[in-house]
């Protein structure tokens, strides 16, 4: 259990509010497919902050249009990687965006690890700091069996 | 009836303009018009400026002379005739009033459209550009007042612009923050706060749930908390409450200082520590900013611009600068965060006119809006966008009107509203954590938060009691007075809609 006042990860647009049901997961998928988002399945077991790049649950889903679809792949994301955190991403292709325009966590393990702040200290007062994904202490093979 | 006869008046004056050579530089005083500095059908190249001015004449003088002396005045003119103007190709250089009309509603008040050629301006200097635009005009004598009410760069301008540092795309790809707008807080007290005292204001805030704090606009150095002890303070905590969250925080540390050398000092020990923002003051002036900008591109940063200072120039309808021409520049200068109003808060700003801001900073092409206090199309030329900031008196119960009018790409900024929670700095993080990502979801689901928004607010706090106690605390709080600056088209075009 993280300290923080909501005892988790806080990345992404709704980790504030209670987990998401899969009918308002819909919704916010709806919401995105209207506006001509594509969306997008990701996974990890390490949140870093700054870890960008989550392992992709096959592409983004560029012609999809119903949000079942999503849905469905989310579903088989769920099943294939039940301990890893689940982000819903929608992209927006339209010039001067092309980013990334919605992200949301939409899987958690049960136990979230957190971080540790590893601190070095510098010449004068100065600190290095390294903030420590706990989740990567064991091996990548050995974490989620 | 009054402006049908100043539109005679104007029809009337026009025709003066003096083509004798011989006369028009043999020594003396000529009417401004008759200099060449008014031209009723010049046609705007799409690579001039052109100004819109709210000019009040003095009494006697006519408005069509008033605006050519605008022109005149910030370009090329002098008072009196100069043969060495026939040693340049002088009519390049004469901007060229062309159109004057009354301000609807306010006798005495004219618009003067003035054109610019391009090869007034040096490339890439906002600080040449204004120096014509703001410079002798203002004090003119025979204008009692005037104001810069719009201005159109000419893409041709805009691109010797590098632009904001950032934009709020790459801005957000660097925090991994979307779909939301940002939350922040400036820390208070404004002065006074010890290092180590100011840091645990940083991490209550930050952990507690919002993705920014804020240095004030006037902590520099002060006796009570020198910058590098500021620094040092801050990046504990900001580096603390991101791993606490997992979240990418930040706190902009505000560089601002007595000479440049001090600011870039102060830039370089922000980028040691590991900052990812810096902070400048408005008042810094524009040569500054354009060089923090550049430092800023070379190292990663995303630069926070607080507008110290500008309600004594902006503020007032008869004269100064509005502050959307303010808002051109500094996104040509490169700025990636901008304070813009919020409508709702404590601080001047009718809602109309400040989405006018908002689009000027987050446009791709900003279209001619009249209501919105827009009088010209911009095209913006891929030039990067700005983060606006909404900071100044607002509160978690009016998230759904900040929403509604700001949408997303927006820093909303609870200082108070934070700080000042019954409960502590964290629950009052929490509070409008919270209700922003129920505004937003509501929103995402097809709910009408305009309306509903209070209601949507209220049933979250029962689950949520930092919530509940923001809304008992500041519920009932607003600041409804009249705005001074607002558009001149608002009531025309309300009614016929």
């Amino acid at each position: 259990m993280m300290t923080n006042p909501v005892g988790r990860i806080t990345q992404g647009q709704f980790s504030y509010l209670p987990a998401l049901s899969d009918a308002e997961i819909t919704l916010q998928i709806e919401y995105g497919l209207g506006k001509g988002y594509a969306w997008s399945v990701e996974y990890t077991d390490d949140p870093h902050p700054r870890n960008t790049y989550w392992e992709m649950f096959g592409l983004p889903m560029f012609d999809l249009k119903d949000a079942a679809g999503v849905m469905m792949e989310l579903q088989n994301c769920r099943k294939a990687f039940p301990r890893h955190y689940i982000r819903l991403m929608a992209f927006d292709s339209t010039r001067g965006v092309e980013s990334t325009v919605m992200s949301f966590i939409v899987n958690r393990p049960s136990g979230e690890p957190g971080f540790g702040l590893r601190r070095q200290e510098a010449p004068g007062r100065t600190i290095r700091y390294t903030v420590h994904s706990y989740a990567t202490d064991r091996p990548e093979t050995e974490r989620n069996p | 009836m009054a402006n049908a006869m100043t539109a005679k008046t104007i029809e009337k004056s026009a025709d003066s303009v003096m083509t004798d050579i011989k006369k028009r530089y043999s020594a003396g005083v000529l009417e401004y018009r008759q200099m060449g500095y008014w031209d009723a059908n010049y046609a705007p190249k799409d690579t001039d400026t052109l100004c819109l001015f709210r000019i009040t004449p003095q009494d006697g003088v006519d408005p069509i002379e008033a605006a050519a002396a605008v022109a005149g005045e910030s370009s090329t003119a002098t008072w009196t005739v100069v043969w060495t103007d026939r040693l340049t190709a002088c009519d390049s250089y004469r901007a060229k009033a062309y159109k004057v009309e009354p301000v609807p509603n306010n006798p005495g008040q004219y618009f003067a459209w003035v054109a610019y050629d391009i090869i007034l301006f040096e490339e890439g200097s906002i600080a040449n550009m204004t120096a014509s635009l703001i410079g002798n005009v203002f004090s003119f004598k025979p204008l009692k007042a005037a104001r810069l009410e719009d201005i159109r760069i000419p893409v041709a301008y805009v691109k010797t612009f590098k632009g904001p540092p950032t934009g709020l795309i790459v801005e957000r790809e660097r925090l991994d923050k979307f779909g939301r707008p940002l939350l922040g807080a400036t820390t208070k007290p404004k002065l006074g706060l010890s290092g180590r005292n100011y840091g645990r204001v940083v991490y209550e805030g930050l952990k507690g749930g919002l993705d920014f704090m804020k240095d004030d606009e006037n902590i520099n150095s002060q006796p009570f908390m020198h910058w590098r002890d500021r620094y040092l303070n801050v990046m504990d905590a900001v580096n603390k409450a991101s791993a606490a969250t997992g979240e990418v925080k930040g706190s902009y540390l505000n560089v601002t200082a007595g000479t440049v050398e001090d600011m870039y000092e102060r830039a370089e020990f922000a980028r040691e520590l590991g900052s990812v923002v810096i902070m400048v003051d408005l008042v810094v002036g524009w040569s500054t900013i354009q060089s923090m900008s550049n430092w800023c591109r070379k190292n990663d940063m995303i630069l926070h611009m607080h507008r110290a200072g500008h309600g004594t120039y902006t503020r007032q309808k008869n004269h100064g600068i509005s502050f959307r021409v303010i808002a051109k520049w500094l996104r040509l200068a490169g700025v990636d965060h901008l304070h813009t109003g919020t409508a709702v808060g404590k601080l001047e700003g009718d809602p109309m006119t400040v989405q006018g801001y908002y689009n000027v900073c987050r446009d791709s092409y900003t279209r001619q809006d009249l209501p919105r206090g827009l009088f010209f199309d911009q095209d913006w030329a891929d030039l990067r966008k700005v983060m606006p900031v909404a900071s100044g008196g607002i509160h978690a119960g009016q998230m759904h009107l900040l929403l509604d009018l700001f949408g997303d790409d927006v820093v909303l900024q609870f200082g108070g509203g934070t700080i000042g929670h019954p409960a502590g700095i964290q629950a009052g993080a929490v509070a409008n954590r919270v209700a922003l990502e129920i505004m937003v979801k509501a929103r995402n689901e097809g709910r009408d938060i305009r309306n509903e928004g209070p209601e949507i607010l209220r049933r979250a706090a029962k689950t949520c009691s930092p919530l509940q106690q923001a809304l008992d605390t500041w519920g009932e709080i607003s600041f409804n007075y009249a705005s001074t600056d607002t558009s001149d088209y608002a009531v025309a075009a309300a009614a016929s809609n």
